[in-house]
């Protein structure tokens, strides 16, 4: 009866705020509100979902580290909702971020530190304190640092709240720091965009969706991969009419509302790329003044592409030579701002850094880099670090730049390479890994390797929120606090509205963990080395930098970010372009390249097709998901808690070994060209794909213990990449050379 | 009552920006406490057409908070009505749970809360009558969805439908849906 009544009050006060609300108190009274059976208004009560306290700071559902505001009712966590202040997420969020607390709450989260009881990879612990746990830890890194040299240990890392590893790795004296995010990720076009232009694109991306005229997008699949930022400037643009060339084997949402869909045969890529160039290039489209000015090499691409007509392109690619040529024209038709999305998740074939510069050289076709609508150039907010002690030279270099000069032009640690080194224990061995907020298990190809690596070590240490597999294979499990729950370093980026914004804990840490900065900190005491984490608190070191920055570390508080004056980031707002290349210019015939012993000019090479009865393997985004980081999350797994296998309609109809043909919806086992077979997952038998590539949304099949509920749902894409192209240029493991043939659920 | 207009909210979702990424459908369930598994809105996709030649469209979908509800009709109990600016509400302490609505609405758009009573869609009214749009639409990252007072010919969803092409969606059932699909 309380609760009716309680109901009731909250009503009778809505119905006044209504009537007070509009344009007369008599309309409360009588007009607004109508119903058929009753005399009286039955207002919607409050759900009461707004907070007593509402806490601004960044979410860590994915890299793009948005701007949020926690609702926090009763001191719990009842909504996420976009920072309207941050221009990251200009109050909108991707439903990753809303779903945090799906993160925060999930029963599976790591709740105590434990300790390995018996053999690596059985999931077996016991919980120990934190004071056991790391004195364990601390004891066999000092071990190693005597007997190995410091360089023996390595950290992988993901995630904001790495800064506080990467520091204490420095303090410790190693190099190995290693981000799968990089070789495994978006290294190909960051070398690409270097050593075209002289600068790379960094995250979030200096690219102007927003005024682009024309985009295109080659196999990235804007809003399936929710870059919040860039999907909402992607729907601005395409509210304002901009076109739109989609380019991808699957028929993408992007796809969809494109004017050109090129239906590319996988891995062809670049024989489109010069295609567009050649006819760009013969047919005069190109920005004659900004060649002329900025680019080097420009004869030499003329000759190099005269040939490679979209006539030449067709049997290669698969597409119409009309189809090739008009949507070249409308590129063109739309420079400079005429953007070709860079991409992020590029490593595919092992030939990605050329075809990336493929795509620099075409921007610079057409003008667009440092012009609006084009590739912009930020700078970021001056941010002095915290005065600390200078950390050590390391007496070895990385475990992944062996001497005898392998991917010369790599310009970050290669996390498969330390892998790699780890179990070849050459260029010397590696005999600690510390992994942070990364499930190596799914991040790097060819997880037999890993697992093989991980039996030279004497120590794994892995640092998360959720029991990943690579948990399961460690000595020891150290429950990080979510992003909801802890303070983190400041986040400075370079971006076309520069800001610095702030990470604060919108509740206490749950269970017994601990926010990273604390744990990384105990450590490093522990090593004899607290003297670089000199620092009260997270509060005190972050009001430090704010105030050696000048700016109002209450203000960031309150709104979570503090903005800087937006500079000029293009030709149009009065930047003189400059290149920090050798020459100084453009490079589209890059020396560099042709003095390493790499083409200087981009070239198409075939690669191994799918031999009958089996199909490429590709894969993508979901928007509900970040990698296998997020497919535990109960809120955003209401939606999608298992993947799918595309299927092309009539390879389904065709296939050999099914009783009856293939349906959505039945489930199917994916067997690579090494025998490796998936777990079971559902078909999408769908018109949306070609027939010669399946796709899976990367992040599923998990196999830990722990995660009760993403357990065996769906299947792993990383299980199936047994085999992998390398980058020789910079050591990306190129991902879409594997092949799988469908089969049926063994009974 | 001079100067009083009766409002009629209504929605336009604009299916060129929708990008079918569900914020909306987990925003609402955040802002209304929605249980895990109950959804008051959801994402549709059309397809059309045979490899290459596709057409989709992706809609954002709710009640469509019709004028003429086949919902309100069915109620026995008068839990179901119709609410401020034409919205179709239930009222949970007089909905005894009996689905009548559930089986005559033809969009399925309301589910039984645990509690025993049918639940659905509010456009957010506790939200709209303090000035903020309904969830959905204040958390769409494309903003896709635009909530407005068709009652007022200047409003922007009223000048949005008048400059853009649109369409309802089983419109023939006759209960004169207010959730309008631009193309």
């Amino acid at each position: 009866m309380g609760a009716a009544e309680g109901a009731m009050s909250i009503s009778r006060r809505q119905f006044i705020k209504i009537g007070a609300i509009g344009s007369g108190v008599a309309a409360g009274a009588t007009g607004l509100t109508s119903n058929w059976w009753n005399l009286y208004a039955h207002p919607v009560p409050d759900p009461g979902t707004d907070g007593d306290r509402v806490v601004p700071t960044f979410c860590e559902l994915c890299f793009w580290k948005c701007g949020v505001l926690a609702h926090v009712r009763n001191g719990r966590v009842t909504k996420i909702v976009g920072n309207p202040k941050h221009p990251l997420s200009k109050g909108r969020l991707c439903p990753r971020g809303t779903s945090a607390t799906g993160l925060l709450y999930d029963p599976d989260r790591l709740k105590q530190p434990l300790l390995r009881t018996r053999k690596r990879g059985e999931e077996t612990f016991q919980p120990v304190s934190w004071n056991d746990a790391l004195d364990y830890v601390a004891e066999r890194l000092d071990r190693i640092r005597t007997e190995h040299g410091p360089e023996a240990l390595a950290l992988f890392t993901h995630g904001y709240g790495g800064s506080w590893w990467t520091r204490l790795m420095g303090a410790y004296g190693s190099p190995n720091v290693a981000a799968p995010s990089y070789a495994q990720c978006r290294g190909p076009r960051e070398v690409a965009f270097q050593l075209t232009f002289g600068r790379s694109l960094g995250s979030p991306e200096s690219i102007d969706l927003e005024n682009a005229r024309c985009i295109t997008l080659l196999g990235s699949h804007l809003g399936e991969n929710m870059h919040n930022t860039q999907v909402q400037e992607f729907a601005e643009a395409i509210g304002r009419g901009a076109e739109l060339v989609v380019v991808d084997p699957r028929f993408s949402v992007a796809a969809s509302k494109a004017k050109f869909w090129l239906p590319i045969k996988p891995g062809t890529d670049i024989a489109l790329l010069l295609a567009w160039m050649q006819v760009i290039i013969s047919e005069k489209r190109y920005d004659l003044d900004y060649v002329t000015q900025h680019a080097l090499g420009f004869d030499e691409l003329k000759k190099h592409v005269e040939l490679f007509t979209p006539e030449w392109a067709h049997p290669i690619t698969g597409l119409d030579p009309g189809l090739i040529r008009e949507s070249a024209r409308l590129i063109a038709a739309h420079r400079p701002a005429s953007l070709i999305h860079p991409g992020r998740h590029v490593t595919w074939y092992g030939d990605d850094t050329q075809r990336l510069r493929a795509v620099a050289i075409l921007a610079a076709l057409l003008g667009s880099w440092g012009r609006r609508g084009g590739f912009l150039l930020p700078s970021s907010i001056d941010v002095p670090k915290y005065p600390a002690l200078k950390p050590p030279t390391p007496g070895r270099p990385p475990l992944d730049k062996p001497t005898d000069g392998h991917y010369p032009l790599a310009d970050e640690t290669l996390a498969s390479g330390v892998c790699d080194a780890t179990l070849t224990e050459a260029p010397y061995a590696a005999k600690g890994w510390i992994v942070y907020g990364t499930n190596l298990i799914q991040a790097l190809p060819k997880p037999e390797r890993t697992i093989e690596a991980i039996q030279k070590l004497d120590l794994l240490v892995t640092v998360d929120v959720l029991p990943v597999e690579i948990a399961g294979w460690s000595d020891v499990v150290l429950p990080e606090s979510t992003y909801l729950e802890r303070w983190d370093d400041l986040w400075s980026p370079s971006y076309k509205e520069p800001f610095v914004a702030v990470r604060q804990p919108a509740v206490a840490p749950m269970h017994d963990s601990r926010p990273g900065s604390w744990i990384a900190r105990e450590l490093a005491r522990r090593l004899g080395l607290g003297d670089y984490f000199r620092w009260e608190d997270p509060q005190q070191y972050l009001r430090s930098r704010f105030d050696a920055a000048g700016l109002d570390f209450r203000t960031a508080l309150r709104d979570g970010v503090v903005l800087g004056e937006a500079g000029p980031v293009s030709e149009e707002d009065g930047i003189e372009l400059g290149f920090d290349t050798p020459s100084g210019k453009v490079e589209l015939f890059s020396q560099t390249l042709k003095d390493a012993g790499f083409d200087p000019l981009p070239t198409y090479t075939p690669h191994e097709e799918p031999p009958p009865g089996m199909f490429r393997l590709l894969s993508g985004r979901s928007p509900l998901h970040t990698f296998g980081r997020t497919t535990n999350n109960r809120v955003s797994g209401q939606l999608v808690s298992e993947n799918e296998v595309w299927i092309n309609r009539d390879v389904a109809a065709a296939l050999d070994g099914f009783e009856s043909p293939l349906k959505s919806g039945d489930y199917v086992v994916l067997e690579n060209q090494d025998g490796v077979r998936s777990n079971r997952v559902r078909a999408k038998v769908t018109e949306r794909i070609r027939g010669d590539a399946v796709y899976l949304v990367h992040g599923f099949g998990h196999t830990a213990k722990g995660l009760s509920f993403t357990r065996d749902r769906g299947a792993s894409d990383s299980a199936l990449v047994s085999r992998y192209a390398v980058d020789p240029i910079m050591g990306g493991t190129g991902m879409n050379v594997n092949f799988v043939r469908i089969v049926p659920v063994e009974a | 009552m001079r100067g009083i207009r009766k409002r009629r909210f209504a929605m336009a979702v604009d299916t060129r920006r929708c990008v079918g990424c569900q914020n909306c459908v987990l925003a609402c369930g955040a802002e209304n406490g929605v249980p895990l598994g109950s959804f008051r809105c959801w994402i549709e996709t059309e397809t059309d057409g045979v490899f290459p030649e596709l057409k989709m469209e992706i809609r954002s979908q709710r009640c469509q908070h019709c004028s003429d509800p086949s919902c309100v009709s069915a109620c026995p109990t008068g839990a179901s009505h119709i609410g401020l600016g034409g919205t179709v509400l239930v009222d949970h302490d007089l909905c005894t749970g009996c689905k009548a609505c559930i089986a005559s609405c033809p969009y399925d758009a309301r589910y039984v809360h645990p509690d025993g009573y049918v639940d659905k869609c509010t456009f957010c009214l506790h939200r709209v009558e303090r000035g903020e749009g309904p969830a959905c639409v204040s958390g769409c990252p494309t903003k896709a969805l635009v909530f407005g007072d068709l009652s007022d010919p200047e409003s922007a969803l009223s000048i949005l439908l008048r400059e853009r092409q649109h369409r309802r969606i089983t419109p023939e059932r006759g209960t004169e849906p207010n959730l309008f699909f631009l193309s």
